[in-house]
């Protein structure tokens, strides 16, 4: 007891001092590998170079899943970060955890920074909200599956527009396989464009309580006609080659890239290593709708990550989280953000910024993924998903699709067996999460 | 004169072996313990509320099946790998013995994969396989087979193997040789001169000589293939196609640090904890009493 409080007497001395004498430090942990980790570190320094109260320690913690794990651990450990940068499938675990969250509108209130909520695009705030509408972290990069596709393959083909259905995806693809093409169309994250998308997109609902907006009693429904006869479809189209499966992340970039296959389904922030890669002619459009569900299309829902403030720090550091919240949403750094990565911009302002500064002009088809989420006002099947142990679902939902694709099962069945597996880490989440 | 060397302070033998017990039970012992309480809670991932479940955790791996084939897949991974690598370090330490000329030479360049690390094991054989880039996969092409381990569960289960069994292969051959060694030369020539080939004296003398080593090395290698194979497998295929290189190390992996399930990736490695528990005994029990010359 003696030692603890000597610890705690000096801990508190070290950071009196440290107060005193420079800048308070907010902890950043980040998983942005890569060009964009520079592009982290340039708005981290530029905002440390602009006020000298604070100053951001922007730390890359691996891919999103260590960065997750390991921001726990050290909450676990007193150790933990101020923000957090969490992915889309992590919300619910983060919501969850109440007493570690410091929802960030809570954060901006309390330090009387201001939060301008009606400028944020609505489909990209919807999936961070409570139902009551509080938001619980900051938007940062978010994305969405659009369809990538070859011009320079198209033509050869014979093919002028760009599928709007998935009935035309697959005689396009059929088309470009027929004029020499090795595959017809390949899939990037699997789970978020075929399943958690493709129902979005077409409005059907994904599990039940609002795709588990309204409660932790929620249970997967995806396991319908309309999603397994979609994948049985592309099972189907693996034969001639019209449909090639390539890896559960974005390893099927390669792919795409090399001229294998004509058209490519994963997120619009693929643009700058798209743009660096390909030595054709590429565009973006709007994913595929199916026509056999819907009329036309509703709108997508994001992936991607946001910024998440964890409690147990004192009152001044989160004056500067708030501070550097305001800063990263300024319309002028998320243009920025995103001309030069590909991923939304979350404000409408930074939006409207990127026009006036001609982007979309002079890259068209940049503008598709803000379209597509921005196309109907998000309904209870297109606002999100909010499934705990969401991460392990999805590795279900992969392990599943990749017996489809070897052709071991049926789309009928493997989703049937995704959704029993799921619904039982639901249930555990929910009794853990009481 | 009996005094000096009588010990009547009872506390040195206790400092001396202290060091010892501290580490053991600092880094073994506890983590263990806390493994398995921890296997008893059913616990959120931040550790803000948990509850005491008494077993619900290993009821519910007791109701998957899909924990049940991890069980059958290890296995096989398991004997698999060390059947392999033992049976390929037995063939080049048999080859061994009998050279003269470069001997060194040839032990010292059949040693080098034990130095490399499962990470950079795993993807070293993963670029030699990769169904778009590999060299292997171009000549598998021009012989008419279509490798993609992305995909078919069996090329991946496959290559995991060879990726696993080739870095083993190094840490087996070193026993065999040292162990064909240890034969007495003049048993052998006996043999010779009674007219027995090579391979009639390894089948009759050398073979049999050397089992304790071969069953020791069966033992150390089937806990190899339970435990540290985890970087290959996370390298190669991260558990799949579906689950199929899915084995029980990894699991825990995917449901403790991927999952967030920490009761239940507990109850895993509580599981496999006292697998090892039970070669252990297996192997000092059985094995080393019963195996003789």
């Amino acid at each position: 007891m003696l030692k603890k409080t000597i610890v705690a007497a000096s801990i508190t001395a070290a950071l009196f001092s440290a107060a005193a004498s420079a800048a308070v430090e907010v902890n950043w942990w980040h998983a942005m590998g890569g060009t964009n980790t520079e592009r982290v570190n340039k708005i981290a320094a530029d905002f440390n170079a602009l006020q000298s109260e604070f100053t951001i320690n922007a730390v890359y913690k691996g891919n999103y899943t260590e960065t997750m794990t390991a921001a726990i651990a050290a909450f676990r450990a007193k150790k933990q970060p101020h923000i957090v940068q969490v992915f889309e499938v992590g919300t619910a675990t983060m919501m969850a955890a109440k007493g570690a969250v410091y929802p960030v509108e809570q954060v901006m209130n309390d330090s009387g920074v201001e939060l301008d909520k009606s400028d944020y695009l609505p489909a990209v705030i919807s999936y961070y909200q409570t139902p009551e509408g509080e938001l619980l972290s900051m938007p940062f990069n978010s994305s969405t599956p659009v369809l990538w596709y070859n011009e320079d393959a198209f033509a050869k083909a014979g093919v002028t527009t760009a599928p709007k259905t998935w009935d035309e995806v697959a005689s396009v693809s059929k088309k470009l396989v027929d004029s020499g093409m090795k595959c017809g169309i390949a899939v990037g994250w699997q789970s978020w464009g075929l399943i958690e998308n493709y129902s979005a997109w077409n409005n059907i609902p994904l599990g039940t309580k609002q795709n588990g907006y309204a409660g932790l009693s929620t249970e997967l429904t995806f396991n319908n006609k309309n999603v397994s006869g979609n994948l049985q479809r592309l099972a189907d189209m693996q034969k001639d080659g019209s449909f090639t499966y390539g890896g559960r992340r974005g390893g099927s970039l390669a792919m795409f890239t090399n001229g294998d296959c004509g058209m490519w389904i994963n997120s619009s922030a693929y643009y700058g290593s798209i743009k660096g890669q390909a030595k054709f002619k590429y565009a973006q459009a709007m994913m595929p709708f199916d026509s056999s569900v819907a009329s036309g299309p509703q709108n997508s829902i994001i992936g991607g990550a946001t910024l998440w403030t964890l409690r147990g720090h004192d009152k001044e550091d989160y004056k500067g989280v708030a501070e550097f919240m305001k800063y990263l949403s300024s319309a002028e750094v998320q243009a920025w953000w995103h001309q030069e990565t590909g991923y939304v911009p979350i404000t409408t302002s930074a939006y409207k910024l990127s026009q006036e500064q001609g982007f979309y002009k002079e890259n068209p088809g940049t503008d598709i993924a803000i379209k597509q989420l921005s196309l109907n006002t998000p309904t209870e099947n297109s606002r999100g998903i909010r499934f705990g142990n969401f991460v392990q679902i999805r590795d279900i939902i992969n392990a599943e699709m990749e017996m489809i694709w070897n052709g071991s099962k049926t789309a009928e069945t493997a989703m049937n067996d995704a959704a029993a597996q799921g619904n039982k880490l639901l249930r555990k989440f929910e009794k853990a999460n009481k | 004169m009996q005094k000096r060397v009588h010990y009547n302070t009872s506390y040195l033998p206790y400092l001396l072996v202290a060091p010892q017990i501290i580490i053991t039970l600092v880094f073994f012992i506890w983590p263990a313990m806390q493994a398995l309480y921890q296997s008893f809670l059913l616990e959120d991932a931040f550790g803000l509320s948990s509850e005491f479940v008494w077993f619900d955790n290993f009821v519910e791996l007791y109701e998957n099946p899909n924990y049940f084939d991890s069980f059958i897949r290890t296995a096989f991974f398991s004997f698999a790998v060390a059947g392999l690598s033992m049976g390929v370090a037995l063939f080049f330490a048999a080859l061994a013995d009998r050279v003269v000329k470069g001997a060194h030479g040839y032990r010292t360049l059949l040693i080098i994969p034990y130095a490399v690390a499962p990470v950079l094991a795993g993807t070293l054989w993963l670029f030699l396989f990769n169904p778009t880039l590999g060299i292997m996969t171009y000549f598998l092409d021009m012989l008419g087979i279509n490798w993609n381990h992305k995909l078919d569960s069996s090329q991946a289960m496959g290559l995991v193997i060879l990726a696993a069994a080739w870095k083993q292969i190094s840490y087996n051959f070193l026993f065999f040789v040292a162990a064909m060694y240890s034969i007495p030369k003049s048993l052998i020539e006996a043999a010779a001169i009674d007219g027995a080939g090579p391979a009639h004296r390894f089948r009759t003398i050398i073979f049999p000589l050397i089992s304790p080593t071969t069953f020791f090395l069966l033992v150390v290698n089937i806990i190899y293939a339970f435990f540290d194979t985890f970087g290959i497998i996370h390298a190669v295929t991260a558990g799949g196609p579906g689950n199929s290189t899915e084995i029980l190390v990894y699991k825990v992996f995917n449901d403790g640090f991927v999952g967030l399930d920490l009761g239940g990736s507990a109850a895993q490695s509580v599981i496999l904890m006292f697998i090892v528990i039970g070669l252990t005994v297996v192997q000092f029990k059985y094995i080393e009493r019963k195996v003789e010359y």
